[in-house]
C-alpha cells in the first residue's frame, strides 16, 4: 500500500508545486471563459444561463492543458525514471490525474466565486454540492486529457484534438443552448454527449428552479462517474500497453 | 553482480542484440563500449527492466530482469541519457519525490535525501531550482537521485553526453569515489574512448555482438608493440608495397595505412624510405582502445 499511496502523493504534490511556480496560468484559464461569460451572458441578457457552461469551460481548459506536461515527461526522462521505480503504473496515472484535477478544481472554484453575479443564491449544502460536482468534472476531464496526451505524444497533435474534439463536445453540451431548443440530429448528438449530463448536474446544483427538459441529477451523476471510471481504465491500459516503448 | 547470458533482441526485422554474454563483478566500473547502433541502448533498456529480451537472460544482484523486475528495480539506480529531473522543482523536491516512488517517507526519507546529497557533495544545492543548475551539476543530481534508495548497482547510459571536459572529469571523480569508497557497482555505456580508459572492465559491442572484453590494458596488450599510421597519396598501393616488402598486414582506413608492429620506430623509418615522396604524414603511438576496436571490427567507434 505504501508503494501505491506515497508515489501517488508525490506526483500530486509535484503538479501543485509546478502550478504554484507559474501562477499566471491561473489567470489564463479562468480569464477567457470569464470574458466569454460576461460578454455573451450580458449580450443575451442572461448571465445565469451561461454561467455553468463557462465554468465547465474553465475546468476543461485547465484540466486538459495541465495534462499536456505528460508529453514533456515522456519525451524527457522523467517518465522513464518512474518506470524503473517499483511504483505501480496505476499510482502513476492516479497521481498525475489527481494533481492536474486539483488544479482544474481550484480554477473552477475561482470561477464559482463569481456566482453572485449570475444571480444564484446558494445555500451552504448547495455550495458544498457544487464544489463536489466541479471536482468530479475536473477528474473526468483530466483523465480525458491524460488519454489524449498519452496517445498523441506531441503538443501540436494535442492542440488539434483539443480543437476538433473537445471544443465541439462543449458546444453541444447545453452550454450555449439547451437540448430542448435544439433541432433533430444536433439534439440526438447532445443526448449521447456525456458532457450534456455532467453540465446538467452542475446546472441543477446551482439553479434550483424546475428544469424538466434537462437530464436528472441522478443521470448526470451516473454518467459522469461512469465516464471517469471508463477513462481511468483506458488510461491504465494505454500506459500498460506502451509504457515501455516511449522514446528513450 | 551483473550477469548477462545469451541476450538476444530484435526490433521487427533488425537484430539489435545477438547472443550477448558477459559478467560484471561487484564494486567495479564496467563499460559497454561501442558506436551508435551497436546495441548499447537496447542492452541498457533490458538491464534497466524497461524492455524484456526476446531470448537469453540478464541477472542483476541475483534477480532476473524479465521475471523479477520489482526486485531488480530496488537493486539498481538508473541514470538515463535524457534528463529525468523536473526542472521546475528544486533539487531537494526532486529527491523527495523520487524517495516516495520507492515507498520512503518521514525520517527515513529525510535521511536518504541527506545521505544522497552528501554522497555527491550537493548539500548546498538542495534549495536550488534544477532549471538554474549547470549541465554538470544536473548530471550529479541525476546520480544522487538514482542512488537515493541505495542500490548496489548504478546503470548509466552515456553519462558524459552534453558535458564539457571539466564537468566530465568532475563526474568521473564522483563515479570512482562511489566504486572505491562505497562499493557501488557501476555499469555504463559509452562511445567515448577517454571514458572507456577509466573503466575496470570493458565490453566491446559491435552490431549487437560482443567482439572483445577485458580490462583496458588487457585489450590493448592484444596488439603487440606499436601502431604506425602513414598518410599517403595512394593508400591501397602503399599497403600492397609494404605488405610485400616487410611481411606486415597493413589496413587501409580513411586515406591512411595503419600497421601494428613491434619496434614501430625502426619500421617507421624504413617504411618512409620505401615510399619515397608519397608519405604526407606519419604517426606512431601505443595501441589505444580505438585500435583494438578497429582490429576487431574494421570499424571506428566514433563513427
Amino acid at each position: 500500500m505504501r508503494l501505491f499511496w506515497l508515489p501517488t502523493a508525490a506526483l500530486w504534490q509535484r503538479e501543485l508545486i509546478r502550478f504554484w511556480r507559474e501562477k499566471t496560468r491561473v489567470l489564463g484559464y479562468v480569464g477567457s471563459p470569464l470574458v466569454f461569460w460576461l460578454a455573451v451572458g450580458a449580450g443575451f441578457g442572461n448571465l445565469a444561463f451561461f454561467f455553468p457552461g463557462a465554468l465547465v469551460l474553465t475546468v476543461m481548459f485547465s484540466a486538459v492543458f495541465s495534462t499536456m506536461s505528460l508529453i514533456e515527461d515522456r519525451r524527457e526522462g522523467f517518465l522513464l525514471s518512474m518506470l524503473v521505480s517499483p511504483a505501480p503504473r496505476s499510482a502513476m496515472v492516479l497521481g498525475k490525474t489527481l494533481g492536474a484535477a486539483t488544479l482544474a478544481w481550484i480554477q473552477g472554484l475561482i470561477f464559482l466565486a463569481f456566482v453572485p453575479l449570475a444571480g444564484f443564491r446558494l445555500s451552504l449544502p448547495q455550495l458544498a454540492q457544487a464544489v463536489a460536482v466541479i471536482f468530479l468534472i475536473s477528474i473526468a476531464f483530466t483523465l480525458l486529457g491524460f488519454l489524449i496526451a498519452w496517445q498523441t505524444g506531441s503538443s501540436q497533435g494535442f492542440h488539434a484534438i483539443m480543437n476538433l474534439l473537445l471544443f465541439p463536445l462543449w458546444l453541444i453540451s447545453g452550454a450555449i443552448f439547451p437540448p430542448s431548443g435544439a433541432h433533430g440530429w444536433i439534439r440526438a448528438l447532445m443526448m449521447v454527449n456525456p458532457l450534456t449530463y455532467s453540465l446538467a448536474l452542475l446546472r441543477r446544483t446551482l439553479d434550483s428552479t424546475p428544469q424538466e427538459s434537462l437530464p436528472s441529477s441522478a443521470a448526470g451523476l451516473a454518467v459522469t462517474l461512469s465516464a471517469a471510471a471508463a477513462l481511468f481504465v483506458a488510461c491504465l491500459l494505454a500506459v500498460r500497453r506502451n509504457g515501455a516503448s516511449s522514446p528513450a | 553482480m551483473v550477469s548477462v547470458q545469451d541476450l538476444t533482441h530484435r526490433y521487427a526485422s533488425r537484430l539489435a542484440l545477438s547472443a550477448v554474454s558477459f559478467e560484471a563483478g561487484g564494486g567495479e566500473i564496467c563499460g559497454v563500449l561501442g558506436p551508435n547502433g551497436s546495441g548499447k541502448s537496447t542492452l541498457f533498456r533490458i538491464l534497466s527492466t524497461i524492455l524484456a529480451p526476446a531470448a537469453g537472460r540478464a541477472v542483476i544482484a541475483g534477480f532476473d530482469t524479465a521475471i523479477q523486475p520489482a526486485q531488480v528495480r530496488r537493486a539498481i539506480g538508473v541514470v538515463f541519457q535524457s534528463q529525468s529531473l523536473d526542472r521546475q522543482l528544486t533539487v531537494g523536491e526532486n529527491l523527495f519525490a523520487q524517495g516516495r516512488l520507492f515507498g520512503l517517507s518521514g525520517q527515513s526519507l529525510k535521511r536518504s535525501v541527506d545521505d544522497s546529497l552528501q554522497r555527491l557533495a550537493l548539500g548546498d544545492r538542495r534549495a536550488d531550482l534544477v532549471a538554474s543548475l549547470s549541465g554538470g551539476l544536473r548530471r550529479r543530481v541525476e546520480i544522487a537521485k538514482a542512488l537515493l534508495h541505495q542500490p548496489r548497482v548504478l546503470l548509466m547510459d552515456e553519462p558524459s553526453t552534453g558535458l564539457d571536459p571539466v564537468a566530465r572529469l568532475e563526474m568521473w571523480r564522483h563515479i570512482e569515489d562511489l566504486r572505491t569508497r562505497q562499493g557501488v557497482t557501476v555499469l555504463l555505456t559509452s562511445h567515448i574512448l577517454e571514458e572507456a580508459e577509466r573503466c575496470d572492465r570493458l565490453i566491446l559491442l559491435h552490431e549487437g555482438r560482443v567482439v572483445a572484453s577485458g580490462t583496458p590494458s588487457e585489450l590493448k596488450s592484444r596488439i603487440g608493440g606499436d601502431v604506425v599510421v602513414l598518410e599517403v597519396d595512394d593508400p591501397a598501393a602503399a599497403a600492397r608495397l609494404l605488405s610485400v616488402r616487410f611481411a606486415v598486414q597493413p589496413r587501409v582506413t580513411g586515406g591512411a595505412v595503419r600497421i601494428e608492429i613491434a619496434n614501430g620506430h625502426r619500421f617507421l623509418a624504413e617504411a618512409v624510405d620505401a615510399l619515397p615522396g608519397a608519405v604526407r604524414s606519419v604517426a606512431l603511438h601505443k595501441p589505444t582502445l580505438e585500435d583494438v576496436f578497429l582490429d576487431e571490427t574494421g570499424a571506428s567507434i566514433g563513427a
